[in-house]
């Protein structure tokens, strides 16, 4: 399988301090890859660096082209949808508009219109919402909402920043079980970030554990959770 | 009565000087979160370079677009040169800038056209076409545009992708830059066409109380009144409170004790009790927070 996103060297600054030393990962495209680590590990920001919204050096090349120094907004339009930390919502305007918005880098009037109509049948829920100011949702409806939204711009590659935080379990589910649709369907690669190990484990191929803005273990979903202490630490049993 | 209808159709007349400034208020809010108090002045510029236009032989309308497209160009370049370098500086230091922009258009024209006050030309004919002392023929014109440019403005920011990115970028940058908007150029945006709708509040008002550098000074405080008593979110209850604010102000003239000294006192009493019922202005979008 072709690779679709190689990471070289990443290193990312907050200011001057240091939050990434070097990491090196890829990710074959139509896979789904996750990245674990505990709280303050670096798993945000390598999303972060990898879309250009802090500083960083090092290399990411994304299907072949170098986007390592570009602009978000030109990244983007590579084909990368990034749900980020905290669902960035649009507030003020309605769902339907927030999910225009995703398509704003597309000029197919058409498609976009299908794509509307798939994000709906994936999310019923935002069906009945469409016309509802978006911050005024549940917060599972925002995440819905944030992953429809990241759909709508055809990616190549999701970014989800902890797409299962502060769901009920069931919506955890069902939520794990359409992003496993959608990367089948669509062909949408993910990177995935998760606090819930086992969760992740299950929907990706392949795991990365970062300590401290360093990678410190690699391998398929299996090997990783099979590992002793991988699951002394991150999986609790 | 008749001194009714007259007052109230003089107040008509005013408002849709304050509706067209309070438009650009408006606008700006939108694209950057703040008042610009160089709007008026940025107006009066832009009207001194179509009279310019015209003095050097231009026909009406030909100045007038000329005007609007390098009006356009200007208030991207400002946005680009002068408030791109600061983009994270605090608050205060863009008020500062917005009050240089202010003193520099202000005495740049000076310098180049001087102070004494120019007739500049309405583009409508002198007769009212039917019977009417109430209200002349270029007030009605200038509703007429006022109201036109609302309706363009509404379609723009509603149905127009370019419109909801913007709206986007002020909002939430972060999320905008996220779904490919390009932040940068929407500020630069939203700065060009406030500076073009002034532009054309400038050449509407000129032939009423006449060009000079100093011709908006008034009308900018009237203009920010209407547009907060309006909801600065709302283009249309800028120009309803523009309107309003022209009316009250022309009818309060008529009652015996308050007469003209007042009534200007009169129309602020009347915007701070609005805001003091409804804090968003009379059709601002109350932000829904979830707790
Ligand atoms: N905006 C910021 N400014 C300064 N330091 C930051 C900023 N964001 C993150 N950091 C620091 O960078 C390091 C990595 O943070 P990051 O958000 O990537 O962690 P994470 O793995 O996503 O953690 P969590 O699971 O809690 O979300 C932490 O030490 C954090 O304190
Ligand atoms: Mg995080």
């Amino acid at each position: 399988m072709a690779t679709l996103l190689e990471v070289r060297n990443l290193e990312a600054f907050y200011g001057q301090t240091q939050a990434l030393h070097g990491i090196d990962f890829s990710l074959e495209d139509g896979g789904i890859t996750t990245l674990l680590g505990a709280n303050g590990a670096g798993k945000t920001t390598t999303l972060r660096a990898i879309c250009g919204m802090i500083t960083t050096s090092g290399e990411v090349n994304f299907a072949g082209t170098p986007v390592m120094g570009r602009k978000t907004e030109d990244i983007v339009r590579q084909g990368i949808a990034h749900v980020p930390e905290g669902r960035g919502t649009f507030d003020r305007i309605t769902t339907e508009e927030n999910l225009r918005l995703g398509a704003y880098t597309r000029r197919d009037s058409a498609a976009v219109a299908e794509d509307m109509e798939t994000v709906f049948s994936y999310f019923p829920r935002l069906r009945e919402r469409r016309n509802q100011q978006a911050g005024t949702m549940s917060g599972g409806e925002q995440q819905m909402l944030a992953v429809g939204r990241a759909l709508m711009l055809r990616p190549r590659l999701m970014l989800l920043d902890e797409p299962s935080f502060g769901l009920a379990p069931l919506i955890v589910q069902e939520l794990f079980e359409i992003l496993r649709t959608i990367n089948r369907e669509q062909n949408v690669s993910m990177l995935l970030v998760e606090q819930n190990a086992s969760l992740a484990l299950s929907l990706a191929d392949h795991a990365y554990l970062l300590e401290t803005g360093r990678v410190v273990m690699s391998g398929t979903s299996e090997e990783i959770a099979s590992d002793e202490s991988v699951r002394q630490a991150y999986l609790g049993y | 009565m008749d001194l009714f209808l007259q007052q109230l159709f003089g107040g008509l007349a005013t408002g849709a000087i304050y509706a067209s400034i309070a438009l650009a208020v408006v606008m700006i809010y939108q694209a950057i979160d703040h008042f610009n108090f160089a709007q008026g002045e940025m107006a009066m510029f832009s009207t001194f370079i179509a009279w310019q236009l015209l003095d050097w032989g231009f026909p009406y309308w030909a100045a007038f677009f000329a005007c609007i497209v390098i009006s356009f160009l200007g208030g991207v370049a400002i946005e680009r040169i002068v408030f791109k370098p600061i983009h994270n500086a605090p608050v205060l230091s863009h008020i500062i800038v917005f009050i240089a922009l202010f003193s520099i258009f202000n005495s740049v024209a000076g310098f180049i056209w001087d102070y004494t006050i120019k007739a500049y030309p309405s583009p409508f004919p002198s007769e009212t076409p039917f019977e009417t002392t109430l209200i002349g023929m270029h007030q009605l014109g200038m509703i007429a545009i006022v109201l036109a440019m609302l309706g363009a403005i509404y379609v723009f920011f509603r149905f127009t992708s370019v419109g909801l990115a913007m709206r986007a970028a002020a909002a939430n940058p972060v999320s905008a830059r996220l779904v490919g908007v390009s932040v940068d150029w929407m500020l630069a945006l939203g700065w060009g066409l406030a500076a073009a709708i002034g532009a054309v509040a400038g050449m509407l008002i000129a032939p009423i109380v006449f060009l000079e550098p100093n011709m908006m000074l008034g009308i900018l405080l009237y203009g920010f009144a209407g547009a907060v008593v309006g909801g600065l979110t709302s283009p249309g209850g800028a120009v309803v409170g523009g309107f309003l604010v022209g009316v009250i102000e022309n009818l309060a003239s008529l009652v015996p004790f308050i007469g003209s000294e007042l009534k200007l006192t009169v129309a602020l009493v009347l915007i701070v009790g609005v805001l003091l019922v409804r804090p968003f202005g009379l059709f601002g979008r109350v932000v829904v927070n979830r707790v």
